[in-house]
């Protein structure tokens, strides 16, 4: 039952939504649905794993042999209770933000939270298929018409991007569907399969699920449209955007590739790690040289991303729980960037570190928070990405599904250097130095905002020294995957 | 057999309600009424009631499939009718005749779709056709709604004729006498090379006359020239008719030699899907955008041919429906507009936020975005193709060209929400927006549950 309300309680208050009249109605109301989600998910999160309200089957396309099967186990829980989590934080924070039509946002707003839970609590493919593109479709409305100048081209190369992956993705779903003995899309005939498949089979069904994921990610080199959409997105957009949905291709890859086309993981498994690899470094040294707060961040997203995906690949119990545990801290240590930056940005209308300094001075609470998430984003011991990143960098080194872990491991290192270079040179320029014209009457941040950046920064700290119910969480989920993964031949 | 006779008798009535009546509003009630009586009566037919008990020799063979196809093919044109019927005045002064022609065209679209003779298909398809000519060069002041009669008469009769000479070399190459599909089917003379050459020439004049590349290059003409209402009659409710001709006849005679000639018909996909999708991206005008648009979608329906499993036929009935409901919902609105470039549906959002919301269903619907019927039209064809597990290629080439009609499709949308315009005066009724909005609810249904459709038309029939 849980999982169905999740699903059901974003989408018909998202359509409700296209009805309200006021704005200041629309956004409280999806506000007040956020919350009744939120909540859902932590009665979820309490419930025994064998409890009966976690799973729900119900018959939807039998002569397809799909149903519409949605449960929550260890990373569902995780991942639909970061959606969960980020909705409200992201209509709290933004509350300021004034919408043309803010009913339809807030609509397509819920919506898109609809295809968002969707895609982790599926345990059918063809389900899973639907939804990965209904979180798509609003997104693209959101940002093509919310966005800023060069909204339409940026959306729309990001939507023909993942349109192009999930039709690749289509095509190899339907064909292991074609090869289930049951004909079944269920994903325990899909678990099943990872014996059956054929060596040749599985070495090409792997690109057609891994291009879907690397787009969504992104991995490079189908990152490029990642940057220009985030920056033309309004802020509560590119909050969803990298907090949540580039979640989506990780989850993809452990749920729906690692376990079921396990040989071809295997055997492409290096392939895509030195992907990872390149993009790391690449997407450090970019971010290096941004001027834009937006697009540093989103450069510093890829770079991260990289890091989990590379740590999918070595297969290594640690490193996937790292995974699990850095999927979570990753979003809302993004989301707490994304509030920082869009408060700099509503106060001063611009994003341009060149333009800003001093702003410690003017703006202590503003600076404290942000240096909190910030060091987060560079993995500092006693934030949550500490954890995360070391288990995921213990997991990549002690890897045996690959020849060169040494090697991944010390690159991927090098790259954490370059975050630690870019972040803290842009917490200095910004922050510290000299007032400028444009500073030198900054306010500081108001009781709301202060709130929620105090939430995440709890959030970050608590799991930064007390992780273990989390990775108890993720610890079945794991051994699950692996087990499907670790094929001896 | 009820909807040939019904059909053909009220292109009679109708043509001459002309004389009888001069209200318009009349001529259009009656042309609603002959289409519900013929959708009721197909649908009885369906269920075993048949009206006119007529020995036709085994000439014509009344299988569910055709029928089905029939339901929809006369529902949309009744959907069709209810939001187009108008606009037909604005075409000339024949309004009494236009409604009997297209009477005449779902005549011959009964029979095509009910053939077992080679014979009964020629007539059929020539029943479509002319009529057809006629419809297209009925703007009769319109240079270009002459040059596009004239051309699909030309290159319409030229198919016709390799139509024919495929049909002579069938017959000859039997020897037995007979232009029956099942005697076709059994004929174990299927090696000769007149057989072969007669089934390539037919596989060329249906090619020619669903709009399959090489044999595509009348379309963009003639459904640019021909007055909108009728291109979109043309494009939606007479295509998947001669789709549906084409299936049976390669379905029924030629399906166990598959082998010989599937080869082909992945080429004519390949070119087909190829050039529809990329000529459809450089396209200025929406209507003719939508004639690229028709024959890339004839690329994804030609896969039911290819493979002709049971994925196949399902498929194409849910293809054909899926694409009819978008496609005659997109032209109504087209109609509509001032004129028919880009430009046009900029700002429309604002101005009609009902008109571009449905639009942007049917629009998503023929992309084959999840949540629409064109979803799952398109997952038919693909899993058909997939499991006869040789043509994986295609299947790529196919979801790569479904990436690239995102492109043109996406354009319309892109100006109708995220642009800024005067869209002009535009005259949509309440009942108007009604039969949209149905149609938008009916697609977005048969977009999560496709099997409903299916499964209703075969209640029926069992």
């Amino acid at each position: 039952m849980i999982p169905v309300l999740l699903i059901v309680i974003p989408l018909l208050s998202g359509l409700v939504s296209f009805m309200l009249k006021s704005s200041t109605g629309a956004k409280n109301w999806a506000l007040f649905s956020s919350i009744i989600t939120l909540i859902v998910s932590l009665i979820g999160l309490n419930l025994q794993k064998t409890s009966a309200y976690l799973q729900f089957d119900a018959s939807w396309l039998p002569g397809l042999g799909s149903s519409f099967a949605v449960g929550l186990d260890g990373m569902s829980k995780i991942l639909s209770f970061l959606t969960a989590l980020s909705f409200p934080v992201i209509f709290v924070a933004t509350y300021r933000d004034e919408y043309k039509n803010a009913n339809n946002f807030y609509a397509l707003m819920l919506l898109s939270q609809t295809g968002l839970m969707g895609v982790f609590l599926a345990n059918d493919a063809l389900l899973f298929y639907f939804f990965w593109e209904l979180a798509l479709i609003p997104v693209y409305f959101l940002c093509s018409i919310w966005g800023g100048e060069k909204r339409i081209q940026a959306t729309f190369k990001f939507f023909i991007y993942t349109f192009v992956g999930s039709l690749l993705m289509l095509v190899g779903l339907i064909y292991i569907y074609l090869k289930t003995p049951e004909h079944s899309f269920s994903l325990k005939a899909f678990y099943g399969m990872n014996q059956r498949l054929s060596g040749h089979d599985q070495s090409w069904l792997f690109w057609l699920f891994f291009i879907a994921f690397a787009i969504k990610m992104p991995i490079f080199p189908f990152h490029t449209w990642q940057p220009d959409t985030y920056e033309q997105s309004p802020t509560a957009v590119t909050m969803v955007l990298s907090g949540i949905m580039v979640k989506m291709g990780l989850f993809g890859l452990l749920r729906w590739l690692g376990p079921v086309v396990a040989t071809g993981t295997w055997v492409w498994g290096d392939t895509a790690s030195a992907l990872c690899i390149i993009g790391m470094i690449y997407a450090s040294l970019i971010a290096m040289q941004q001027d834009d707060l937006k697009r540093l961040i989103a450069y510093s997203s890829i770079a991260h991303i990289g890091l989990m995906c590379l740590a999918i690949f070595a297969t290594t119990q640690t490193g996937l729980q790292g995974v699990m545990i850095q999927m979570f801290n990753h979003g809302i240590n993004i989301i707490g960037l994304w509030i920082v930056v869009d408060l700099i940005e509503r106060q001063f209308h611009t994003r341009k570190i060149s333009e800003l300094g001093g702003l410690a001075q003017k703006a202590p609470s503003l600076a404290i928070m942000l240096v909190v998430v910030a060091l987060a984003n560079v993995a500092l011991p006693l934030t949550n990405a500490f954890v995360g990143e070391f288990l995921m960098f213990s997991g990549v080194y002690s890897s045996d599904a690959t020849k060169y872990n040494v090697v991944f491991t010390v690159v991927a290192g090098i790259s954490i250097i370059l975050s630690a270079i870019y972040t803290l040179n842009m917490i200095q320029k910004v922050f510290f130095g000299n007032t400028n014209a444009l500073t030198a009457n900054a306010k500081d941040i108001k009781l709301n905002e202060k709130i929620i950046l105090a939430v995440i920064i709890v959030a970050i700290l608590l799991i930064g020294v007390f992780p273990k119910p989390m990775l108890e969480m993720t610890k079945e989920s794991v051994d699950v995957i692996l087990a499907k993964m670790n094929i001896k031949l | 057999m009820n909807a040939i006779i019904i059909s053909a008798l009220w292109g009679v009535v109708m043509m001459f309600s002309g004389v009888i009546t001069t209200s318009k509003s009349a001529i259009r009630n009656l042309a609603v009424l002959g289409i519900i009586i013929l959708l009721a009566a197909n649908i009885l037919d369906l269920g075993g009631n048949h009206f006119f008990p007529i020995d036709t020799h085994n000439m014509l063979d009344f299988e569910t499939f055709g029928l089905l196809f029939n339901t929809i093919a006369f529902a949309s044109s009744l959907l069709f009718f209810l939001l187009s019927a108008k606009d037909i005045e604005n075409v000339g002064i024949n309004y009494s005749e236009y409604f009997s022609l297209i009477f005449f065209v779902l005549c011959g679209v009964s029979i095509a779709t009910s053939f077992n003779t080679l014979l009964m298909l020629f007539i059929g398809i020539e029943i479509i056709s002319i009529p057809l000519y006629i419809l297209t060069g009925s703007d009769k002041r319109n240079l270009k709604s002459n040059e596009a009669s004239l051309k699909y008469l030309l290159m319409g009769a030229f198919s016709t004729g390799i139509m024919l000479l495929g049909i002579a070399f069938l017959y000859g190459a039997s020897g037995t006498g007979t232009f029956f599909i099942d005697a076709i089917a059994s004929d174990r003379s299927s090696a000769s090379p007149l057989f072969i050459v007669g089934l390539l020439l037919l596989l060329v004049s249906m090619s020619f006359k669903v709009s399959a590349a090489p044999f595509h290059f009348w379309t963009p003409d003639v459904y640019d020239g021909a007055p909108s209402v009728f291109t979109s009659f043309m494009a939606t409710i007479v295509k998947a008719a001669v789709f549906i001709a084409f299936i049976r006849l390669f379905g029924d005679a030629f399906g166990e030699r598959l082998i010989r000639w599937q080869f082909f018909v992945a080429l004519i996909i390949a070119a087909t899907l190829l050039i529809g999708n990329i000529t459809a991206v450089f396209q200025q005008s929406v209507k003719r955008m939508l004639a690229y648009s028709s024959i890339a979608q004839a690329g994804f329906m030609l896969f039911a041919l290819l493979t002709l499993n049971s994925y196949a036929k399902d498929g194409i009935i849910l293809y054909t429906a899926a694409y009819c409901l978008a496609t005659i919902g997109i032209f109504a609105i087209l109609i509509k507009m001032k004129d028919h470039s880009f430009e046009a549906y900029n700002g429309l959002a604002k101005h009609q936020p009902a008109l571009a919301a449905v639009n942007t269903i049917f629009l998503l619907s023929l992309a084959g975005i999840p949540l629409t019927a064109g979803f799952f039209a398109k997952y038919y064809m693909l899993i058909s193709a997939l499991k006869t597990g040789q043509f994986l290629w295609l299947v790529i080439l196919a979801v790569l060209c479904a990436a690239v009609s995102v492109y043109y499709y996406f354009r319309i949308i892109q100006a109708m929400y995220f642009k800024d315009g005067e869209p002009g005066e535009i005259s949509a009724s309440s009942s108007f927006k009604t039969v949209l909005i149905v149609i938008a609810v009916i697609i977005v249904l048969l977009g999560v549950f496709p099997q409903w459709l299916l499964d209703k038309l075969n209640i029926l029939y069992l």
